[in-house]
């Protein structure tokens, strides 16, 4: 498919016309909700006074935790998140009371006449402070292959560090929103922004103390999620749900964007220690890594989150002993949760970091040592947790853009750049990626569909995932128009809805157009075979001979043919009106799940992947040695679609995916101060690339020839792993300041690697290379 | 504090008179009074361009501005920049270079693009870099929407 399709709504988002929560007019009843949140870390609720504060002019509803119907509870899959604190608070930004009035000023003016009282109590606020102090959220979990610690002793090079990886803000730009409507009885309908429209079912109906046949959840679109709405956009459906409950009126919940930053969970920071042993070439011998998360306050997603990072310590590379042990930790900070990549980017950051330091001590190229470790073709090709590593597409991508990058030139000439400038300084990095498609909670990798062809011959697709701007609804439509035969504009995807398909499982883990595009594929087999089945009847009912066998029947450019008999056809529309007439059913469900994986996670071993998405990137850029001021000079990236469904929105992704890499790479630097309160709550604080940011020369492409067998129509999955590709910025700024003392120091370095960060790294390097140099000049 | 305020502006080529309170923005009365929800609230502090409308042909952070300084002048919206039925080239041009993703950001984005095409008709690469900068975008990588003011199609 080469025909450029645009997005499915792209005519509405250009006119302004497109609808997010914010903007559903709801009745004149509509009430507008807030939620009071905790000033405190970690502190005690001693006691609380609402009477004055529910006098105010306009309020309708001020709940607490006693007013809650159900379960004050909102954990997604440890029940450890109360839906509003009861009687202690947890992190700053943890929601107490909710308040519904008339307008936003009236519940502002509410907030202010709450009192409350709270015991302060010692927050836990950084992963040192929450290791020192043993506060684990649940064991440690290890993965091994083969024996490491004596496979290290044997090695001719070891080499030993830590790196620190920070938090970052999802920046979906729209907030999390949630419009709660009461309908008959115990009904409730929800508009929300959420990835995970059944889980936000499941939790109002439990915080309502309902069933979940009474409460319908509908996403029409996201203004972005990145994972942030995966668990955490129920909080809000809940809250206004709670609201809508308490006032039997509509109840509409949009967090401001510092409220957002600092209610919300973020991507885990993590600690990493690891040691290495190589041989003279550069082989990867053995590796021990400790991976260390900071959870925040509940568990939310942090133990899946923390199993992919044990997954994707190995990033692309062999190494034959490994061993990987995990700790979650749990701090006073608002609970960290989905952020693309899922613990995927910083144990891959680990990997490359730990293959450039290698190739530091070696004074080799760090590609060169990269290419002599990837997985085999045909053997070496095994990770640590037994998946065997098939359709290995590492080296010819790694070929083709070593070529198309000019990569060896280029580092040719960055060396004389380097060589004759003092206050300027060029790096180059190309770093690879290969992350796992399915969910690692095997029972998630399912999805429903349900498809409904009217009498004029329109579909309409109703599927399990949510369009949050990855072109989901783009590809299911040119999906269903495919398999039916029909044109684009015959097919509409409805608007997600928990009433429409049943107990889905979020859009995550870059799954969405996989399962949820063969679900629809699986309806819709089941619809063309009732079709063709009157159809051949029909045809043979004029009594032609030879007859019409069904399995002739064939869907193409809108029609319906016999292809043994092609004069016989019909076209769609006609058809779709006679079936009706005919009494077959135009409506079906179609189911799909994964087939091929199984994870034991106790052993921590299985093929618990349907398959591997491949992408590489060289980034280069310009260090101000100076200011630490850093310029993204040129990025080209190779990336792995597969046989793409829509190569202009999968080009899209990897793009908005590297920018986002490099953001959590360099700018995103999320701070706490000493009592727990975020410092970066806002744009102006918090810096997400702007489009003075991106490479100056940018250069997308999709690897050819790429069929991959295993998802729908030959395509594969983009969504996560171009973020992990930002990567090579990061190394990029820090080959650039190793050439400072000439690639002879390692340089200290964190990710982000801010100015600031940058910065202070080269001064330790001058101070390095002047105490070298000092004993030469006193001589 | 006065209870209302009565403005007399040209929004989208109508003329409209109403009554504001005066400490309402111009985006808030936009999307709460006037029904005009394409333009979107990112911030509400003027960092994230999503709330771009044009005033007198300059591109400004709507939630920056008080309602009742619109007095007496045009503003266009998101959903004047089309021509009746007939897409704005700019609109064409995001659609044909997929510089929409989510979209939140794009009413915003197109507008900030309006008001430099419409002052330079060939912007080159740089300038239109620099004249979107305020303009955050999450989904994309800029390139795209870049690409998009570049390559508008000539009528
Ligand atoms: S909403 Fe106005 S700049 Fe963000
Ligand atoms: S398209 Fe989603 S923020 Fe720009």
């Amino acid at each position: 498919m080469t025909k450029h399709i645009p997005h499915e709504s792209a005519e509405l988002h250009v006119s302004g016309e497109a609808l997010y929560v914010d903007d559903i007019s709801a009745s004149p009843d509509l009430l507008v909700g807030r939620v009071v949140y905790s000033p405190h870390a970690r502190a005690r609720i001693i006691s609380f006074d609402l009477t004055e504060a529910k006098q105010v002019p306009g309020v309708a509803a001020i709940l607490s935790a006693r007013d809650i119907p159900g379960h004050n509870q909102m954990g997604p899959v440890v029940k450890d998140e109360p839906c509003l604190a009861s009687e202690e608070v947890t992190f700053v930004g943890q929601a107490i009371f909710l308040i519904a009035a008339e307008t936003d000023a009236q519940c502002r003016a509410a907030e202010k006449k709450i009192k409350i009282s709270f015991e302060p109590l010692e927050p836990i606020l950084t992963l040192d402070d929450a290791m020192a102090r043993n506060n684990l959220l649940g064991p440690p979990r290890t993965m091994s292959r083969g024996d490491a610690d004596s496979a290290l002793q044997k090695s001719v090079h070891v080499i030993e560090g830590e790196l620190r990886t920070g938090a970052a803000e999802h920046w979906y730009l729209e907030t999390q929103s949630s419009l709660s409507i009461p309908g008959e009885g115990e009904e409730m309908m929800l508009y929300s922004s959420s990835q995970n429209p059944s889980e936000t079912q499941a939790l109002v109906a439990e915080v309502l103390g309902v069933q979940k046949k009474d409460v319908v959840v509908e996403v029409r679109r996201m203004g972005g999620g990145f994972g942030g709405k995966e668990t955490q956009g129920n909080h809000v459906a809940c809250w206004s749900a709670l609201l809508a409950h308490a006032t039997r009126r509509p109840v509409k919940i949009r967090l401001f964007r510092d409220d957002d930053m600092i209610m919300t969970g973020k991507r885990h920071r993590f600690l990493v220690r690891y040691k290495v042993g190589f041989d003279d070439n550069g082989k990867l011998e053995a590796l021990k890594v400790e991976l260390n998360s900071d959870a925040g306050a509940a568990t939310d997603l942090s133990f899946a989150i923390m199993e992919r990072a044990m997954l994707h310590c190995d990033n692309a590379y062999v190494v034959p002993h490994m061993h990987v042990v995990a700790r979650v930790w749990k701090t006073n900070l608002p609970s960290n949760t989905a952020f693309r990549g899922f613990g995927g980017p910083q144990a891959i950051a680990t990997m490359e970091h730990i293959i450039d330091r290698i190739a530091r001590t070696l004074h080799r190229d760090p590609a060169e040592i990269r290419q002599k470790n990837f997985y085999g073709l045909t053997n070496n090709n095994v990770t640590h947790y037994g998946q065997r590593v098939e359709e290995n597409r590492l080296h010819t991508m790694f070929e083709q853009l070593v070529k198309s990058s000019d990569y060896a030139e280029r580092r040719r000439a960055i060396r004389a750049f380097n060589a004759s400038n003092e206050f300027f300084k060029k790096g180059i990095a190309l770093t690879p990626v290969k992350f796992g498609i399915s969910f690692t909670t095997t029972f998630l990798n399912q999805a429903g569909a349900l498809v409904n062809i009217y009498n004029d011959g329109t579909v309409l697709v109703n599927h399990g995932g949510t369009e949050m701007g990855q072109g989901l609804h783009t590809k299911i439509r040119q999906i269903a128009a495919r398999e039916l035969g029909v044109s684009l504009d015959r097919i509409r995807v409805n608007a997600t809805n928990t009433s429409k398909v049943p107990n889905t499982s979020p859009t995550a883990a870059s799954t969405g157009t996989d399962v949820n595009g063969m679900a629809v594929r699986n309806a819709i087999g089941t619809l063309k075979e009732r079709i063709a089945e009157s159809i051949s009847s029909m045809f043979n009912e004029e009594k032609k001979s030879p007859t019409t066998n069904a399995v002739d029947i064939r869907f193409e450019r809108d029609e319906i043919f016999d292809s043994k008999h092609p004069a016989r056809r019909l076209a769609f529309a006609d058809a779709m009106r006679m079936m009706v007439m005919r009494q077959v059913s135009l409506s079906a469900t179609g189911y799909y799940r994964t087939p091929g994986i199984g994870w034991d996670k106790i052993k921590g071993h299985g093929t618990p992947f349907r398959y591997f998405a491949f992408g590489m990137a060289v980034s280069e850029v310009l260090v101000d040695v100076l200011t630490g001021a850093v310029t993204l000079l040129r990025t080209d990236i190779l990336h792995d679609a597969g046989d793409s469904v829509n190569p202009a929105i999968d080009i899209g992704q990897i793009e908005g995916g590297y920018i986002q890499g490099v953001g959590w790479c360099t700018t995103e630097e999320i701070k706490w101060d000493a009592a727990g309160n975020l410092m970066t709550h806002s744009p102006d604080t918090y810096k997400i690339p702007t489009s003075k940011d991106i490479p100056l020369d940018f250069r997308v492409s999709l690897l050819k020839n790429a069929t991959n067998p295993n998802a729908i129509h030959g395509s594969k999955t983009v969504a996560e792993p171009p973020l992990m590709l930002g990567i090579s910025t990061w190394l990029a700024i820090k080959d650039a300041i190793s050439a400072v003392t000439d690639h002879n120091v390692e340089p200290e370095f964190s990710l982000p690697a801010t100015n600031e960060v940058v910065l202070l790294s080269i001064e330790k390097l001058k101070c390095h290379t002047a105490t070298k140099a000092s004993p030469h000049t006193i001589a | 504090m006065r209870e209302s305020v009565g403005i007399i502006a040209t929004i989208n080529k109508k003329k409209y008179e109403i009554e504001v309170a005066p400490n309402t923005t111009l985006l808030d009365v936009l999307r709460d009074q006037l029904g005009l929800t394409g333009t979107k609230r990112g911030c509400e502090i003027g960092e994230c361009g999503a709330c771009t409308v044009l005033i007198d042909g300059q591109a400004v952070n709507s939630c920056l501005v008080l309602a009742a300084q619109i007095d007496g002048h045009e503003i266009v919206t998101i959903e004047g920049l089309a021509d009746g039925n007939t897409l704005h080239p700019l609109q064409e041009s995001f659609l044909d270079h997929d510089a929409v993703h989510c979209g939140f950001c794009t009413p915003g984005m197109l507008m900030s693009a309006k008001a430099l095409v419409d002052g330079d008709i060939d912007p080159s690469e740089e300038e239109i870099r620099i004249a979107i900068s305020g303009n955050l975008c999450r989904c994309s990588g800029y390139q795209q929407i870049v690409d998009a003011v570049k390559e508008i199609p000539k009528k």
